[in-house]
């Protein structure tokens, strides 16, 4: 028996990084892991690896901003297993904002990937759990979310609203007997597509300021997070909700 | 293959409650586990019930408080076992403080227990554990070392004192490369002896204020905040520490 065993899981942004990381340990937890993507060519290549391994998962073309998406989306996992126990909010974008020569369409880009999209996913979510008896759903902030970075105004702000937003949908849900529990990762720094991508504003003192807040002196691997999400949408956290679990190698511990 | 196998894990105030779930799960992870008790005859039933169901279990005898009695107790785990991997420093009292009429010798005897003592276990077990290539220290403090009560002053303190603690030890434990993880663990009310002695002291104004904040409407099992203590024990949780992982049905999330 898997930690998950036949929980249906979706997975937005599951084509690299932590997203595939989870994917992977879900199925082999024993999930039925749906990722999705807006890149169709990499999503397929990752659940077809899944499916190499032995593991139940499929890709879904998502592009997460899209209200209208959303609903096709959680309904085309229905309509294959029937339920959907686990939605992870994972898809995102790191970016680094300037803050004094930025406009309003870049700050409206960020939110739109890293906060509206997670309200929208567990407001889709919810619709169907609350039929399926309950479900855990795991929205990714960041240590962004907790602490504040010169270089991260729009960042800092979509992801401190994603911690915040989880609690009061975790509160909602509690109020009406749902069994549908809320929760949220604050990664630090992990060796993933998005962190190697941002670089841009960040210069090598910024780097050098990074490097010295990791106290255990290294990032993290995307199983490091991996593990976390698990817990969180195993039946093992049933008691845990609105809560958050920072995985970050001791950087906001100081 | 468990998810402790091999490792060695002490766990004061093992007889009953989180610590005795804690126990019971980390044996059946595959961990060679030491319970910690100041009522010897419990902790001997404690460990010849962990024993009966095939787990690798032994009792000591301890009042965590004595500061010359924590280096035998790790002593004596590492005489039997050879090393110490994990650390539950679980021991504690929950008794009511009236702020107005309590002495001295009340607030060091909660303190005593809940914070010095585990200042003394997270010392001794890191003088063991950077022998032993590295370790999990994991301190129970509570939703109450998060949010205020006002019939608990020196609960609250010692509480909120064992949080920042952690903090501490596990940046102490980073700078100096040990591989020793340090986190905190944050129950909500959850049904052990300690809660039910302390209930009793509510009016029933305080046990309906209390009610309110559970969201989920219920009190947690033992097991349930177990789950959460063998994730941070388990090296799944490697790239964790100086975090708190708050287990309350949603208590603190408003």
């Amino acid at each position: 028996m898997g930690r998950i065993q036949g929980k249906v899981c979706l997975i937005t942004g599951g084509t690299a990084g932590i997203g595939y990381a989870s994917a992977e340990l879900f199925g082999r937890e024993g999930g039925a892991v749906v990722i999705t993507d807006i890149r169709p060519k990499e999503g397929e290549a990752a659940a077809q690896k899944l499916r190499d391994q032995g593991y139940d998962a499929r890709f879904v073309e998502q592009d997460v901003t899209s209200e209208t998406r959303w609903r096709e989306v959680v309904a085309e996992v229905v309509r294959h297993h029937g339920r959907l126990d686990v939605l992870v909010n994972n898809a995102g974008v790191g970016a680094g904002t300037d803050l004094e020569n930025s406009d309003l369409a870049h700050w409206r880009f960020v939110h739109a990937v890293n906060l509206e999209a997670v309200f929208m996913g567990t407001q889709n979510a919810i619709r169907q759990m609350k039929q399926n008896g309950g479900g855990s759903i795991v929205n990714i902030s960041s240590i962004e979310g907790i602490i504040g970075d010169p270089r991260s105004a729009a960042y800092n702000a979509s992801k401190g609203g994603v911690r915040l937003f989880t609690k009061s949908a975790a509160l909602y849900c509690a109020e009406k007997k749902y069994n549908i529990r809320v929760n949220s990762v604050h990664p630090g720094f992990t060796k993933t597509p998005m962190a190697e991508s941002v670089g841009g504003v960040f210069g090598p003192a910024d780097l050098a300021r990074i490097q010295h807040e990791i106290v255990i002196g290294h990032m993290a691997e995307p199983i490091d997070q991996a593990y976390g999400i698990l817990y969180l949408a195993s039946d093992e956290s049933r008691y845990v909700t609105g809560t958050e679990l920072i995985i970050d190698g001791g950087y906001t511990a100081h």
